[in-house]
């Protein structure tokens, strides 16, 4: 009797190798949360910008997630055997992927899409797959089918009153996640490229027709969404501490489903989607098990979906009278 | 006056559809030119195959003195040529003002942009008391006057209307047309109008031309048109 009153007063669980109170628990887990959504969110931009253009699921972007990291690794290999200082390394780290992976989107888009533009809306659709199974298997030859291990380039530093909690490299995560998407959400709201790119969106032909570029418009998407999910690869890459030639896959796929799930085409809806998916999978796998995390993940798509059909923020088709 | 634009022999192809054949046709400077025909007749055809937006397969587009054949439509505007196109095709998701902004995308000079939205909310009171309203929320009547006043803050020298007429309520279109007339005496903008309106678009343009089945089947001054039987017969109602 005595012991119940305590448990229930201040109850205190095992988990992982530490023990800590309920509340501790739940923290943890919710900044586990944001940071797989934050990681979701970085890769399904890419993913909703390029859908609100040009109606295209561009299966390959997880690649250029995976590039993005590959890219991180190679640099991080070579300025860290030159003595460069861990802070320094993950910015540079950074940039360069940003460059190389908005190069392969860039390219991408003009070998791939841009010659089906016309083409029926299954084409394109296919040339994607094509693309993403290429990639993957140009990366598994040119570097290695196995596991590599990833630096740890985010520099460890103490959050007061969370030690233990939330970790540095989870704090800088979202943190540049957050300075991201505010920086994306004002470009599109108030830059002329951004304007020009909802203007094409909602409808290519005036956009042509006020003088807007198509291709340079459609070229800016791919770069900017791609720029965006290499920043992703390499941050997470340092997080986690592997990777390999396959990890765009699965976090291709999860990335999508956040995007449908926020409404395939809304920027908003991707940032919003990414985070409701990551929260769902981070205590799903706290709370129920980790053998679940998927499964929660999808039944929540399904379940939004059937509500939402158009996702939680997309345009929910209207009747034209 | 002096030729502006000038279509010579314009063959224009949907795929392996034609649209139109040999169709040639001019403006000079400072008129209203108007281009009558029933549905499917070609009309906005050209008007694209102006813009850029296609290019004709056999023929030529002269535009002051230079050939514009096959010039992307970003070019074409930026030397004046600018279309409302058939629908009005607003931004639906962009603000009244936003849409403003879009039709000056390719200037650079602010107070003039600035000068030119002015004068655009002055020709339509409305617009200005809706400009923070996103373009899709407007009505019919309101989307053609934001679609003409978007066109014309790109300062065209050559403005293209298609149909402005079209699902409008006469009152409003009695009104357009007045700005139209407006927009071409005071500025000096060149008009070229495409219209199933017959009545009202000969009636304010210069010179006219009827098209059918993708072919230029007369042309002459509008007062002439009127009077002219097949036309009344086939595009008039009387």
């Amino acid at each position: 009797m005595n012991s119940r009153g305590q448990a229930a007063a201040c109850p205190l669980i095992v988990y992982g190798n530490r023990i800590g109170t309920l509340m501790e628990y739940f923290l943890e887990l919710f900044f586990g949360g944001l940071t797989r959504g934050s990681i979701y969110a970085l890769i399904a931009l890419g993913y909703t910008m390029v859908y609100g253009i040009i109606e295209l699921i561009n299966f390959a972007h997880g690649e250029i997630y995976m590039i993005g990291a590959f890219t991180g690794l190679i640099v991080a290999g070579v300025l860290g055997a030159l003595g460069f200082p861990g802070f320094a390394i993950l910015v540079l780290a950074v940039i360069v992927a940003v460059i190389y992976s908005a190069a392969y989107g860039f390219t991408i888009e003009k070998i791939a899409y841009k010659p089906l533009r016309g083409a029926p809306r299954l084409s394109p659709l296919i040339s994607a797959i094509g693309m993403s199974i290429f990639l993957q298997n140009y990366v598994m030859l040119a570097q290695t089918s196995d596991f590599l291990p990833f630096p740890s380039l985010i520099p460890e530093f103490k959050i007061p009153g969370l030690t233990g909690i939330i970790t540095s490299s989870e704090v800088v995560i979202v943190a540049v996640t957050v300075v991201v998407c505010v920086a994306l959400t004002l470009f599109i709201k108030y830059g002329k490229l951004g304007k020009a790119m909802r203007a094409t969106a909602q409808n290519r032909k005036m956009a042509q027709l006020v003088g807007i570029s198509v291709n340079t418009v459609i070229s800016a998407t791919f770069v900017i969404g791609s720029s965006l999910a290499a920043v992703g690869g390499v941050l997470i890459a340092s997080h986690i501490g592997q990777i390999n030639y396959y990890i765009g896959f699965i976090a291709g796929i999860k990335a999508f489903t956040a995007a449908v799930l926020g409404g395939i085409g809304s920027i908003p809806g991707a940032m919003l989607g990414a985070l409701i998916l990551g929260l769902t999978e981070a205590f799903a796998t706290g709370y129920v098990s980790s053998d679940y995390e998927d499964v929660f993940a999808f039944a929540l798509l399904v379940l939004i979906l059937i509500f939402r059909p158009a996702g939680i923020m997309g345009k929910q088709p209207t009747q034209k009278v | 006056m002096s030729k502006m634009l000038e279509l010579k022999n314009i063959d224009t192809y949907y795929g392996n559809i034609q649209a139109l054949y040999n169709v040639s046709l001019h403006i000079n400077h400072g008129e209203i030119i108007t281009l009558i025909g029933g549905n499917g007749a070609g009309k906005s055809t050209t008007l694209m195959t102006i813009c850029g937006v296609l290019s004709p397969r056999n023929g030529s587009v002269v535009y002051e003195e230079l050939d514009i054949t096959g010039m992307k439509a970003e070019k074409v505007v930026s030397r004046g040529i600018c279309q409302v196109p058939e629908g009005r095709l607003i931004f639906p998701e962009l603000s009244i003002s936003e849409n403003l902004d879009m039709g000056a995308f390719l200037r650079k000079d602010k107070d003039g942009i600035k000068h030119d939205r002015n004068y655009a909310y002055e020709l339509f009171p409305i617009l200005y008391e809706r400009r923070k309203q996103m373009g899709g929320n407007l009505s019919g009547g309101e989307q053609q006057m934001l679609a003409i006043a978007r066109a014309l803050m790109a300062r065209p020298r050559l403005l293209l209307l298609d149909e402005p007429s079209m699902g409008l309520a006469p009152l409003i279109v009695k009104q357009i047309f007045e700005i139209i007339t407006k927009i071409n005496k005071e500025s000096g903008t060149t008009i070229f109008l495409v219209e199933q309106n017959a009545n009202l678009a000969l009636k304010i343009g210069h010179r006219g031309y009827v098209m059918e089945n993708g072919k230029i089947v007369m042309t002459d001054t509008c007062d002439t048109l009127l009077a002219n039987e097949d036309v009344k017969r086939a595009y008039l109602g009387l």
